[in-house]
């Protein structure tokens, strides 16, 4: 299939109304969709759904993409939502099917990610009688949902489908899960097809603005501020606010630092921004939470790899935070002055006072600050060996950053290749970097870039791994073949699951217990075998060239192997339960006297 | 602290595991929990009694809150509120013992519901102070069976928790 048909699939303002139409149950899960403007279903068929994948067969609107694996599925929606802002979608059978969804569901649900996750269900007569591939998928996804529906009578379909599409979107965006029990997608049973526009729900009612009474004490304390840090987050990308922080951060002249999941965000080749911070981010921006007197916190949920040891968060700090859920808001870390709304109002309202109430001067308002910075900054935390005759993994995430001219999306697996990328590669837009932060889920790169990919046909998109976890959702390699998506997956071999393996050496005296990964498949043929192209390299000297060769096979996918130094560890590194100031640096670093 | 928070619920399957969920899944305290429709059958109320510290108690209305079927919640013990509990109490009632546990009927203002030659079922209703002071003066060996509800609540004063 060429990419540009999958291109013009999608939402259609115009598309003739179908309202009064008779449609079976099947039927109005595929109008629905369409009427959501779904352009993709990520899914895989089976007994429960079949219904639904006939229904899919004898339509166009909708375009389906069939995985390898559920995880998959759901994975690949996800990066989809991450890189595009709309809703995710997938479709999977009962049982088993639902069962591999769950890791992607969660993965969804920890960083917020909307998406409609339909799963087909036994028949509503033999729910509970462990019918053939019965699970209790609501149960089972309880957890990890924001919210999930069971339905048993198809005339709550349509409304359940705009509802669930409501609920991923709006407020603190999270998955819903829609079971669907086969009887009530019975091709033979049909009525009349009416797709509500607008839903209301008394129980669920999203903040939209911030209090202005909360934002005036919080511009207040910002204009007093001497060592003041905006610490922003995931919930920046996801309420679509980059200009208005952009703008805010650069009015108010102050330093501003993003957890992993918030990269992007504020261009980080700009001055302003001192980096990530929290257990594997910059001295700088780590120095500068533990000595800052205002915190300016945006959504940002106060993670405990951003705070570390909570007693010793922030000790100076006045904090301010800005979050939709009014739960993230005081749930770790007690917090001064707490708003909660969508940032980009949030933001947009506070600039607008500030501006009014801020005294005209050309004076940088926090000159001593930004030198303390600077002295910081002065360490170079992220220094690493540039003579190596191994390839450095930083090396390898620097020469693609070179190589891509930093115009890329970049999804990431989960390990020290991720903090690599995070460290090393400078996003300047929001949606570019998406890697799963809260589950931390190592299988996740693959699926997600082909998500990316179909939604950007032209764009390049790469995927960041590491050996141990690229196995773990390597059959999605045969999906990109079949729908012709040429991601770049950089691999950074370093033979060992180089994140245990760091944490076996530094707190378990370096017994390697079960962290060097024997038996690798040769990972250029595995990717011929796939259909796609493979390359290896293990010299510095060839990497840029090889990584140059491969961004312009613009229609192959190719699989890079490269061999990194197998002994490299990813710093600055903040232990559990320690502050930010007690930063174990490189050991080039580590005997140095510190600012 | 001991905290009485009453929730308005949709009235929707699952809603009730939801609820019972969080508390596993989050690690709170669950004392006790009530449910039953109310004068609107698409509404549920919902008493629960928890215990925590303020901030806990906190992300615990939060996370309720939270919830897509929870359309409002009250946390009665904020402010001046009546709650009650129903007790059905089996005991063993012979010879002297059925004028003793008469009387201690009485004077807990409780109802004798079921009568057997050697036994009595008594209701009793109120604070879950009075149902606990109430077992503890049934003399020693009595005791059958005791079922209670578990608390439910209201406020005071003209306010109601409706929509
Ligand atoms: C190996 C590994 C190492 C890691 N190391 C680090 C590290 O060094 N540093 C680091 O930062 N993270 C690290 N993480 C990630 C970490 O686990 C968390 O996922 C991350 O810190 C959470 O980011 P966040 O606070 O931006 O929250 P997110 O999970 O992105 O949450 C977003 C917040 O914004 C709110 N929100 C959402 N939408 C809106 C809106 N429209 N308006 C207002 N608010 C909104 C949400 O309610 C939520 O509170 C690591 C993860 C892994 C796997
Ligand atoms: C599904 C899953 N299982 C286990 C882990 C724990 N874990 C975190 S990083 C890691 C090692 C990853 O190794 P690799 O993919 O080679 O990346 P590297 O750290 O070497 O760059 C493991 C096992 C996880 N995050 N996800
Ligand atoms: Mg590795």
């Amino acid at each position: 299939m060429a990419l540009s048909e999958a291109q013009s699939v999608g939402a259609d303002p115009e598309r003739p109304e179908r309202s009064g139409v008779e449609l079976s149950g099947a039927e109005i899960v595929i109008q629905a969709l369409a009427d959501e403007g779904v352009e993709f279903v990520f899914g895989y068929p089976g007994g429960a759904v079949l219904h639904i994948y006939d229904a899919l067969f004898r339509q166009e609107s909708v375009k389906h993409i069939l995985v390898r694996h559920e995880q998959g599925a759901s994975h690949a929606a996800d990066g989809y939502a991450r890189a595009t802002g709309k809703c995710g979608v997938c479709l999977v059978t009962s049982g088993p099917g639902a069962t591999n969804a769950v890791t992607g569901i969660a993965t969804a649900y920890m960083d917020s990610i909307p998406m409609v996750i339909l799963t087909g269900q036994v028949p509503t007569p033999v729910i509970g009688s462990d019918a053939f591939q019965e699970v209790d998928t609501v149960g089972i996804t309880r957890p990890c949902v924001k919210h999930n529906f069971l339905v048993k009578d198809v005339r709550d379909l349509a409304v359940t489908i705009r509802k669930a599409f409501y609920i991923a979107m709006s407020g603190r965006p999270g998955p819903v899960v829609v079971d669907i029990p086969k009887d009530v997608t019975d091709p033979n049973i049909k009525i009349p097809y009416d797709y509500p526009r607008d839903v209301k729900m008394r129980s669920y009612n999203p903040v939209l603005k911030g209090h202005p009474g909360q934002i005036r004490k919080a511009v207040d304390l910002i204009l007093q501020a001497k060592r003041p840090v905006f610490y922003t987050g995931g919930g920046v990308v996801l309420g679509e606010a980059s200009a208005q922080l952009t703008d805010f951060v650069r009015t108010t002249g102050f330093p501003v630092t993003s957890t992993l999941m918030g990269l992007g965000a504020y261009p980080m080749t700009d001055p302003q921004f001192i980096g990530m911070l929290g257990m594997h981010g910059t001295y700088e921006a780590n120095m500068a939470m533990h000595e800052t007197d205002v915190l300016i916190a945006i959504g940002a949920r106060f993670d405990d790899r951003v705070t570390g040891k909570i007693e010793h968060f922030c000790p100076h700090a006045k904090i301010i935070h800005v979050d939709v859920d009014p739960s993230s808001i005081s749930k770790n870390v007690k917090v001064h002055v707490p708003i909660v709304g969508q940032v980009a109002n949030v933001l947009a309202d506070m600039l607008k006072l500030y501006r009014e109430l801020a005294p005209r001067s050309d004076e940088q308002p926090v000159a001593a600050w930004w030198t303390k910075i600077a002295e910081w900054r002065g360490v170079d935390c992220l220094q690493y060996d540039r003579n190596s005759a191994a390839i450095k993994p930083q090396f390898a995430v620097e020469t693609l950053y070179k190589v891509t001219d930093g115009d890329l999306y970049l999804t990431s697996d989960v390990g020290q290749h991720q903090m690599f990328a995070a460290q090393f590669y400078p996003f300047d837009k929001p949606r570019r970097w998406i890697n799963s932060g809260g589950l931390g889920t190592m299988g996740f790169g693959l699926p997600a870039a082909m998500g990316v990919q179909l939604a950007f046909p032209d764009a390049q998109v790469a995927c960041i791994s590491g050996e141990a976890s690229i196995l773990m959702c390597i059959q999605e390699l045969a999906t990109c073949l079949q729908y012709g998506l040429p991601v770049k997956v950089i691999l950074l071999n370093n033979g060992y699951m180089g994140m245990v393996r760091q944490w076996q050496e530094f707190f378990y005296e370096s017994r390697y217990s079960n962290s060097y990964v024997d038996a690798l498949p040769d990972f250029v043929k595995l990717a011929e075998s796939f259909g796609h192209v493979g390359m290896r390299v293990d010299r510095p000297a060839d990497l840029e060239a090889a990584m140059t060769e491969a961004f312009a096979m613009k229609n192959r996918l190719v699989f890079m192997d490269v061999i990194v130094d197998p002994t490299e560890n990813v710093y600055p590194m903040i232990a559990a339960g320690k502050g930010h100031h007690e930063m174990h640096l490189a050991p080039s670093l580590s005997d140095r006297e510190l600012a | 602290m001991r905290h009485i928070i009453a929730v308005l619920l949709e009235n929707e399957a699952g809603a009730l595991s939801r609820v019972a969920g969080l508390f596993s899944a989050r690690g709170y305290n669950i004392e006790s929990l009530t449910v039953a429709p109310t004068d609107d059958p698409t509404l549920s109320r919902m008493t629960l009694v928890t215990t925590g510290n303020d901030d806990v108690v906190e992300q615990i209305k939060k996370q309720l809150n939270k919830l897509i079927d929870t359309v409002k919640l009250l946390d009665l013990s904020e402010g001046p509120h009546i709650e009650r509990e129903m007790m059905m109490i089996k005991v063993r009632a012979e010879r002297q013992d059925r004028e003793e546990l008469k009387r201690l009927t009485e004077i807990f203002r409780a109802k004798i519901i079921d009568v057997t030659d050697t036994s009595y079922v008594i209701e009793l209703t109120g604070a879950s102070k009075k149902l606990d002071a109430f077992i503890g003066a049934v003399p020693e060996g009595l005791i059958v069976e005791v079922v209670r509800s578990g608390p439910t609540g209201i406020s005071r004063g003209d306010k109601g928790l409706t929509i």
